[in-house]
């Protein structure tokens, strides 16, 4: 019935989204694809299709909204935002996943001294 | 909280589907426009562009696909669909889906027709009362006899005052009044309750009052009463201003204090009561003289209520410890004396205990006749599904799961089962009152034994119903799913006789049906026989004698009164012509008021230690064995000189003069009655007293002027019914106007009420079984003319080789008897052993019996060879020519 891929890549998808919008304020599909890319410097080749199902979760978790306007070369297009429990969420798995990738990297640190 | 939140969204992108599919469409687009000017940009040639930007998107459908998903509920979309599919498929199919429903109907109607007696009449008998589910019923045990005694006063207060798991004692004692409608008299059912009987069922009247504590004391003391809701509106026409109004009751002015609820019919399964009294009125209503003060007056009928969370075996083991208690306090009333606890719905006092064995039976075979309708939904769904293989090969072949498709099936058979349900329960609706007109009336009084139609009936019929969608649905599920792609599709338009396997799944079914249908059979065989094993017993008394009864209580009669009066209604009947004798009796037998019991002692009969030897007994008038036809072995009957000045006297049945004179004869002996002694003056032939299949008994008679008058009139006479209900009206008018006469009918009518219960049994099975056997019939039509569709090329075949019309004839019944006989096999086989079931209904017949066993057969073969004969005629008339050339 779902998409069946690792809760890991559609949280670190979410996480991506939610920082974009933050940082961005309101954008539309397109340029919150193009701007993971930018920032992961190209390093991350996004399967742009992917995001849209993602948006869609994240609007109906209430942590980002949308509305219809119109773009930079004058065509209909659906800009997000972020929400206040989306930029309270975004903290709060920010800090997480800080400290999980650091727990990560500490566990590799040790692991490849000790090698 | 997010679920919920997500759940909401969904719901409403559910219903805003299509607009949610452009947008996402819009917004795809829009996605690519970008990426294709990007790649412009970058200099790219447009198509190039154009690829490159698809490359990087990933599957437009799969994303549209998903989004689509994630934005709705896929579940109930699909379901929706399969929904919609199903009901055109369907319409498309009127005769089939007809057939469907009516089986399914039929089978899920009686099923929740019994739910709902079942319901109404055993598990919640009471409408109105609160937490029936921890209520049980109390009657008394006696060492050494079997069924069930009343409880006596003193003990019950005992039991209420030292017991301390129970909420509630609840005295009901069952009693009548006659009330004078105009020219008309009226038996209105009462009930003598002690003062808690409202507050502790948690009844509370719509007027006035209930009992008050005090009520319960004190001889006669308190003549006040709760009317019930119809009496208020028909006897005082729904006078606001009843309370305080007087009533006349068995000739005392009784206050009303109340008028009980609209809906609340008491608490005795079977009649709608129409009048409380409180226990201190014992005396009016309670023949027998006052008991409140006697612990061995035993006529306490009653109910208890647990507290919550006390087990029925811990209730049990407290009332048990204190009943031994009180016998060993009170070893002169009380010795052997104990108390049984009854689930309600075993209630041993009421008609709850005596319809229980029917209901049951009645469950068992409405669950027969769901399982055949269903063997005949599932054979018909298969017929269907080969139909619809090339449509399945298909859909399987573009892709659909095989659990898609069952998915769909499934779907399919909930719509069937769904509008089943609705006219199934349409039927339960129509049938919840109609088990009670199964019933004649008793003592003038029409029963009254609504079914109950509520959450749990629905709830239960709701469950059968998916039961039957799995259970028809199964075997066409199964085959279906075994669908072979390739070979479907290659076989598909082919000629050959298709679907072996699914000759024998029908066939296998048509076998389960033709087996449950003669188990039905035999059944109603069974039982029919019993019934007439029953009425073919003779009572011992003749049955062509009328009886009635006046009712002095309700006319305030004193004993005196009661005396002349008789004497001299006698005297006038003997004198008219065509009547040949007429005497009083107490309780006339066959009906349901109960017999007194005495302590009785013989000289020279020796009594175990701990058992107190009690005999049931009657009173009778002057002539009243030689009204009833009851024979004399010795000794003469009661005459007028048997009065009060003259010594005592009984007549004892032939069992008791043989039990405890062993071979003495007894006339002219003595024995004692309740410490008094009495003279045998002759000994009766034996005769029944409550029922044709009652166990024989001892029992003796009183002459009435030395114990109890009672007002049961029997009548010997040539006349015609009508003549002589005529002649007693009207010389009871002349002495008394203000007399009320009970119906006269005869003793056969009488003995006939009390065979009731076995006639409802046996029509129920006999009504069930004809359905059962309407739907194998047409199980069996449904098979065999499928079979004759399938070979028309081998008829054809055998035709051209020389094969004459009788033949083909002869082999497509062969086979239909075939399936038949394979059928009653597996049918007696099952019977053999369910008819154990029933053993305890039957009376003076085998459950094994052979007749009933080969009058099913007979009955099975003749109506599967009419299933049969259509399909058989058409085989033989098949053309060669025209079926070789398809």
């Amino acid at each position: 019935m779902g998409n069946d891929k690792p809760d890991v890549l559609h949280g670190s998808l979410a996480l991506m989204v939610l920082r974009t919008l933050e940082t961005l304020g309101p954008q539309h599909g397109w340029g919150i694809a193009r701007r993971i890319e930018q920032t992961s410097g190209d390093l991350l080749e996004l399967n742009q299709g992917t995001l849209y199902p993602a948006l869609l979760r994240l609007e109906q978790m209430g942590w980002i909204g949308s509305k219809w306007g119109t773009s930079e070369n004058n065509r209909r297009a659906k800009y997000y935002s972020i929400t206040r429990a989306g930029k309270k969420q975004l903290a709060a798995e920010a800090e997480n996943w800080e400290q999980i990738s650091d727990i990560i990297g500490r566990f590799l640190r040790r692991t490849r001294e000790s090698s | 909280m997010t679920g919920l939140r997500v759940l909401w969204r969904r719901l409403v992108g559910l219903l805003r589907q299509r607009h949610l599919e452009q947008d996402v469409e819009d917004e795809l687009d829009f996605h690519l426009h970008m990426e294709i000017g990007e790649n412009l940009r970058r200099g790219m040639s447009p198509e190039e562009a154009r690829r490159a930007a698809l490359r990087r998107f990933g599957g437009v459908a799969q994303v549209r696909e998903s989004c689509r998903e994630a934005g709705g509920l896929p579940m109930i979309e699909t379901l929706w669909q399969d929904v919609r599919f199903g009901l055109r498929v369907l319409r498309r199919n009127p005769g089939f889906s007809a057939l469907a429903i009516f089986c399914l109907t039929l089978g899920i109607g009686a099923n929740a027709s019994v739910f709902s007696w079942m319901e109404g009449i055993l598990l919640r008998p009471f409408p109105l009362v609160e937490h029936q589910e921890r209520m049980m019923a109390v009657a008394g045990t006696e060492r050494g006899a079997p069924g069930h005694a009343d409880v006596s006063w003193p003990d019950f207060q005992d039991f209420q005052k030292n017991c301390t798991l129970f909420d509630a004692f609840i005295v009901d004692r069952i009693t009548g009044t006659t009330l004078s409608i105009g020219e008309r008299a009226e038996r209105a059912p009462m009930s003598v309750v002690s003062a808690n009987y409202f507050d502790a069922l948690g009844v509370r009247p719509i007027l006035g009052r209930g009992f008050e504590p005090g009520e319960d004391v004190g001889r006669n003391a308190h003549p006040v009463t709760v009317i019930s809701y119809r009496m208020w509106k028909e006897r005082f026409r729904g006078d606001p201003q009843v309370i305080g109004k007087t009533q006349m009751l068995n000739g005392m002015p009784h206050t009303i204090v109340g008028v009980a609820p609209e809906g609340f019919y008491g608490t005795f399964v079977g009649w709608s009561i129409e009048l409380w009294v409180p226990l201190s009125m014992q005396e009016m209503f309670d023949p027998g003289g006052y008991k409140l003060e006697d612990r061995g007056a035993r006529w306490i009928e009653g109910f208890v209520r647990l507290k919550p969370g006390v087990t029925p075996r811990q209730a049990q083991a407290e009332i048990s410890a204190m009943a031994s208690r009180l016998e060993g306090a009170y070893p002169a009333s009380n010795r052997g004396r104990g108390i049984q606890l009854y689930p309600l719905w075993k209630t041993p006092f009421n008609n709850a205990g005596t319809l229980l064995p029917t209901l049951s039976i009645a469950l068992g075979v409405a669950v027969l006749v769901l399982l055949i309708a269903c063997a005949n939904v599932s054979n018909l769904v298969l017929v269907r599904a080969f139909g619809r293989r090339h449509e399945m090969t298909v859909r399987m072949a573009i892709g659909s799961g095989r659990g898609r498709l069952l998915q769909q099936l499934l779907t399919e058979g909930m719509i069937l089962s769904s509008l089943a349900a609705a006219g199934g329960f349409l039927l339960a609706y129509w049938c919840r009152n109609l088990f009670v007109l199964l019933l004649p009336p008793r003592g003038g009084v029409a029963m009254f034994l609504p079914g109950g139609l509520d959450w749990r009936v629905f709830a239960l019929s709701a469950g059968v119903c998916v039961v039957s969608t799995v259970l028809f649905g199964l075997v066409p599920a199964v085959e279906t799913s075994n669908i072979d792609l390739a070979g479907a599709l290659r076989a598909e338009s082919g000629g050959v006789v298709g679907g072996g396997r699914h000759a024998w799944a029908r066939s296998g079914l048509v076998l389960v049906q033709v087996a449950l249908s003669f188990v039905l059979l035999a059944g109603a065989g069974l039982l029919f026989q019993s019934l007439r094993s029953v009425e073919r017993t003779s009572p011992g008394f003749s049955t062509n004698v009328f009886t009635t009864y006046t009712d002095f209580a309700a006319a305030g009669y004193k004993p005196e009164r009661i005396k002349s009066f008789e004497d001299e209604l006698i005297d006038r009947l003997q004198a008219v012509r065509g009547v040949e004798t007429a005497a009083f009796v107490r309780i006339v037998p066959f009906s349901y008021r109960s017999y007194s019991s005495a302590a009785i002692a013989v000289e020279g009969y020796e009594t175990p230690a701990d058992q107190q030897l009690t005999v049931d007994y009657d009173e009778v008038g002057p002539g009243y064995f030689a009204a009833m036809e009851i024979p004399l072995v010795s000794g003469r009957e009661f005459t007028r000189l048997d009065n009060e000045s003259a010594p005592p006297a009984a007549i004892l049945n032939e069992l008791m003069a043989t039990e405890y004179w062993r071979g003495r004869d007894p006339v002219g002996q003595r024995f004692q009655v309740n410490g008094r002694w009495v003279q045998v003056v002759g000994v009766a032939r034996m005769s029944k007293i409550r029922n044709l299949t009652e166990v024989p008994r001892p029992f003796f008679y009183l002459p009435m002027r030395q114990s109890s008058m009672g007002s049961g009139l029997q009548v010997r006479t040539a006349l015609g019914a009508d003549r002589i209900a005529g002649i007693l009206r009207r010389e009871v008018r002349k002495l008394d106007p203000n007399l009320a006469l009970g119906e006269v009918i005869t003793m056969r009518e009488q003995v006939e009420r009390t065979t009731a219960f076995q006639r409802v049994a046996v029509s129920m099975l006999a009504v069930f079984g004809s359905l059962a056997l309407v739907l194998a019939a047409i199980g069996l039509y449904g098979v065999m003319s499928y079979r004759v569709s399938q070979g028309r090329r081998e008829m054809a075949l055998r035709m051209a080789l020389g094969a004459k019309t009788s033949d083909l004839l002869q082999r497509v019944i062969s086979q239909g008897l075939v399936l038949t006989a394979g059928g009653i096999a597996l049918g007696a086989a099952a019977g053999l052993a369910l008819t154990r079931l029933i053993v305890g209904l039957l009376y003076k017949v085998s459950a094994h019996d052979p007749l009933a066993f080969a009058v099913a057969a007979l009955i099975m073969t003749a109506v599967s060879l009419a299933a049969c004969l259509a399909p058989a005629w058409r085989a033989a008339r098949t053309d060669p020519a025209e079926a070789l050339r398809q």
